[in-house]
């Protein structure tokens, strides 16, 4: 993986696209000669104006290792965005775009790498986490991991559907959902913004040596990481992805 | 706003900094020279990138300057005042 070689761009075709709230969605490319990826990594997408001006975004790859020769982002759509407002509103099935990847040796996780794990998403920073856990899924992986995933209200949790089957599998992954702004009256998850209080509670202990992974806006990024070094986890074992100050 | 709610990782950097290195580099360890700490690159904080010419790479520790690297149509520019040694592994 580590091997010279240049970072090729790669015209990627749209083959699918989803809905999964109403500011993200889940596109599907077919990548002719994809080398494969790991869960965690991310393609840099390029789009070029006819005048020949260009803009260029990092996506998480959202989809599985195992998924090979596609590859799926879940896009959110930011209004004023160069890239996403074309991805999530303009692009069709069968329109092009350029793509470069996988990138990042950093922020990825792999079902050899065998100690607990922890992930803890705001928003769309679910997406990188939702590839290690399709991981996971796929390679009927047992180790234990806990998800704690944020979101404004139930309409914003992506990928809820599969979380809730991912969870009721009984392999050892456990998901602890939080509402910030709205909540349905039956909700029994948390209803408050991540803290230190309830990060103590999901987390392993510091002694299980877990392995965390952190993904969403900056500010939410900065203050999990924070309280999870404050309770007492190795800095080097808590990695982080921000997504700048909104998220996308 | 304040600047630390806009940066983000080394690791959003890793296809630009393939392009000089023809590798991935935010596997790679790295020690910074004002306060010598080591950790990944990929785990810098990362200033300026994709909406500026290039990309500020500053410690996570401290917050020392690392690395700029600026590019151009033509040219990249790359400055690694604040890197003391980076640790690349897996080439042959």
């Amino acid at each position: 993986m580590n091997q010279p070689a240049p970072l090729t761009w790669r015209v990627a075709t749209v083959a699918e696209k989803r809905p999964e709230t109403s500011s993200a969605t889940t596109l599907v490319f077919d990548v002719p000669d994809w080398p494969g990826h790991l869960a965690g990594q991310h393609v840099d997408v390029r789009l070029t104006a006819e005048d020949g001006y260009q803009a260029q975004r990092s996506y998480s790859i959202a989809s599985s290792p195992e998924d090979r020769g596609r590859i799926a982002l879940t896009i959110e759509r930011l209004d004023d965005g160069e890239v996403s407002p074309y991805l999530v509103d303009e692009a069709r099935i069968g329109d092009q775009v350029e793509l470069r990847g996988p990138i990042g040796g950093y922020f990825v996780w792999d079902v050899d790498m065998a100690d607990p794990l922890l992930l803890v998403a705001g928003g769309s920073g679910i997406s990188p986490l939702m590839a290690m856990l399709r991981h996971r899924a796929a390679r009927s992986s047992m180790i234990p991991a806990r998800l704690l995933y944020s979101a404004r209200s139930y309409e914003d949790l992506i990928y809820r559907a599969e979380l809730d089957r991912l969870a009721a599998a009984g392999d050892g992954l456990e998901t602890f959902l939080t509402l910030t702004r709205s909540r349905p009256p039956s909700w029994t998850g948390f209803g408050r913004r991540v803290d230190r209080e309830m990060l103590a509670e999901v987390a392993w202990r510091p002694e299980r040596r877990q392995l965390a992974f952190i993904c969403g806006p900056t500010p939410f990024v900065e203050a999990a990481a924070g309280h999870l070094v404050e309770l007492g986890h190795e800095a080097a074992r808590v990695k982080t992805e921000r997504f700048g100050p909104t998220g996308g | 706003m304040d600047e630390t709610q806009l940066r983000l990782d080394g690791n959003a950097c890793g296809g630009l900094l393939h392009e000089i290195f023809a590798t991935d580099l935010t596997a790679a360890r790295c020690a910074c020279s004002t306060c010598g700490a080591v950790g990944q690159v990929g785990g810098q904080h990362l200033y300026g990138y994709p909406d500026g010419p290039g990309a500020v790479l500053r410690c996570s520790d401290c917050d020392g300057l690392l690395l700029v690297l600026v590019h151009t149509v033509d040219r990249h520019r790359l400055a690694m005042p604040g890197l003391v040694w980076v640790d690349v592994e897996g080439l042959s």
